[in-house]
């Protein structure tokens, strides 16, 4: 298998700050790879530091095999990047500003890509329209549609689903799981988890610049032990002895951890011995949230 | 080359789509100021034995007008793809810091002929200008003061974060070295120590050298003024040159 995108000790400073600290990070031709973090973590400063927009104190980065300052050329020509704003030129209409970035890129007479991404994103009806006209989903969909007018064989995509309304991303995620199909590699951030659970294969998470996390998908679940139950409580109140198992109360519902069914038997009985009814109850499985919410609150570091 | 193409060619829609305050807005305000100084200054001022005021005052308000387009043009780009982010498109692609500069130079250069030519044919309608004496210096001038600004105008625009900060570079630097480069007058009417100081201004030159096409008669030979502008226009290059391939204030 090939490296897609490589970084070996990359480091950034703002100053005091610690944006990115010792990164390595090796994501292999193909995959689906999701990126996440709180934000601040160092997402927006890694993915511009492989896209060259920022540049890294130390460390190597790679693109296909391209050193991203060096080989700037080739590096660039292999990425596709669609950035977190909602950046665009109000000069021009969406087909003109998908021509004007094709030829960025070497290319002239694209036409009949540009009507096939124009197509799969649903802007057929915005072609001609002025990107100021357009609405935020549809500019979304246009920055999308920048980032692959040159073909390239690594995308990343920096949250592509904020503020973006539920017909959209279905349509953006077929599109993109389209790519990955033919051979693109797809690296996602999105503070979304249950997208990411389901459409990525790898993960890695980034906690104040440092990475605390780095395995696949199932690896990270299946390393989470005991189930989080959720239950609805009346009358609202709760018997001491289960304050310590309580992880979270909304105000109306009280989330335990739990490793076992005998113990959410000894949370009930504990319950019925005070005459505490329960109104709801769920067991939830073990998923992404969970990890990534125990890796950012135990700090662990692999 | 495609690449440069078309950027080059984004960079002339954008100003062609506003037409309008790009190039006639200009033109007729250099209209205006030539009738206004005209009747105000024409009885009382003679530059040139032989040459009327009106007449005299053309090529300084053409040269004018280019220098403020030129400038304009790439500094406006720059800084509102900056602060509209949208600049990340050039960033992203694999354009050269090279072809960059080349083309916004050459989009700028594009304008200043544009506005030049433009107040140029709409003065032939107001006054009766005498054919010029040499052609192809008043060009050569232009080309190369429209090069001048539109590579002062990539430094201010990437410099600049805010656009008040691009209005001082403007206001600052620019209007005064115009101003003050004998747009108006020839420096022979200036105190002597003015005549010195207006020596080591650049856009001095420029006006000076454009006038020769014109007339047949400058401050200075036209020769050193095209030494000094071709010298100042490669040293204000390297240093725009310089900060797109740092990536200063550009790539962070």
């Amino acid at each position: 298998m090939n490296s897609a995108i490589e970084l070996i000790k990359v480091c950034k400073r703002y100053g005091s700050l610690n944006a990115l600290h010792n990164i390595d990070l090796d994501i292999q031709a193909g995959e689906f790879f999701a990126l996440l973090g709180p934000n601040g973590a160092g997402k927006t400063t890694l993915i511009n530091i492989i896209a060259g927009l920022t540049l890294a104190d130390s460390g190597s980065t790679k693109v296909m095999g391209h050193e991203v300052i060096q080989q700037y050329d080739d590096a660039r020509r292999n990425l596709g990047v669609v950035p977190q704003e909602l950046v665009f030129d109000p000069f021009f209409t969406v087909r003109e500003a998908l021509t004007i970035q094709s030829g960025y890129y070497g290319i002239r007479n694209n036409d009949s890509w540009i009507n096939e991404i124009i197509h799969n994103l649903g802007l057929t009806d915005k072609a001609d329209t002025n990107m100021r006209a357009l609405s935020g989903g549809m500019k979304r969909r246009v920055l999308v549609a920048q980032a692959l007018v040159h073909k390239p064989p690594v995308i990343i995509l920096d949250e592509p689903t904020a503020g973006v309304d539920v017909a959209l991303r279905q349509t953006l995620w077929d599109f993109i799981n389209q790519l990955n199909r033919d051979g693109h590699t797809i690296v996602l951030t999105t503070h979304y988890l249950e997208e990411a659970e389901i459409l990525c294969n790898r993960v890695a998470m980034l906690k104040q610049g440092k990475l605390v996390a780095l395995d696949t998908m199932q690896n990270l679940i299946s390393g989470i032990s005991g189930y989080t139950l959720r239950l609805k409580l009346f009358p609202d109140t709760l018997p001491a002895e289960l304050n310590k198992k309580l992880i979270n109360y909304n105000g109306e519902y009280y989330l335990f951890d739990v490793d076992s069914y005998g113990q959410i038997e000894f949370i009930l009985a504990s319950l019925r011995r005070i005459n505490i009814k329960v109104l709801d109850m769920n067991i939830l499985q073990p998923d992404l949230e969970k990890v990534f919410v125990n890796m950012m609150h135990n700090g662990a570091t692999q | 080359m495609v690449g440069f193409l078309t950027l080059l060619k984004k960079e002339i829609l954008r100003f062609w789509k506003v037409g309008f305050q790009t190039i006639l807005a200009p033109i007729v305000s250099s209209l205006l100021y030539l009738l206004i100084f005209n009747q105000a200054f024409a009885a009382h001022v003679e530059a040139y034995p032989d040459i009327p005021y009106s007449i005299f005052l053309i090529p300084g308000l053409i040269m004018m007008a280019v220098i403020q387009n030129a400038f304009a043009n790439s500094s406006s780009s720059l800084i509102q793809s900056k602060i509209s982010g949208n600049i990340v498109f050039v960033l992203l692609s694999p354009l050269s810091y090279k072809e960059v500069f080349y083309a916004y130079i050459l989009a700028s250069t594009i304008r200043g002929l544009l506005v030049g030519m433009g107040v140029y044919i709409v003065t032939l309608l107001f006054f009766d200008m005498p054919p010029m004496f040499l052609p192809i210096w008043a060009l050569l001038f232009i080309i190369i003061g429209s090069a001048i600004l539109g590579a002062l105008g990539i430094i201010a625009g990437i410099w600049a974060e805010k656009f008040d900060q691009l209005a001082a570079f403007q206001n600052f630097i620019i209007l005064p070295l115009t101003f003050l480069s004998g747009v108006f007058y020839t420096i022979h009417s200036l105190p002597y120590v003015w005549q010195k100081l207006s020596h080591i201004n650049p856009f001095f030159y420029l006006i000076d050298g454009f006038r020769y096409g014109f007339f047949g008669v400058s401050d200075v030979s036209p020769y050193v003024s095209l030494i000094i502008v071709t010298a100042c226009f490669i040293g204000i290059s390297k240093i725009a040159i310089n900060m797109l391939k740092t990536g200063y204030k550009l790539r962070h």
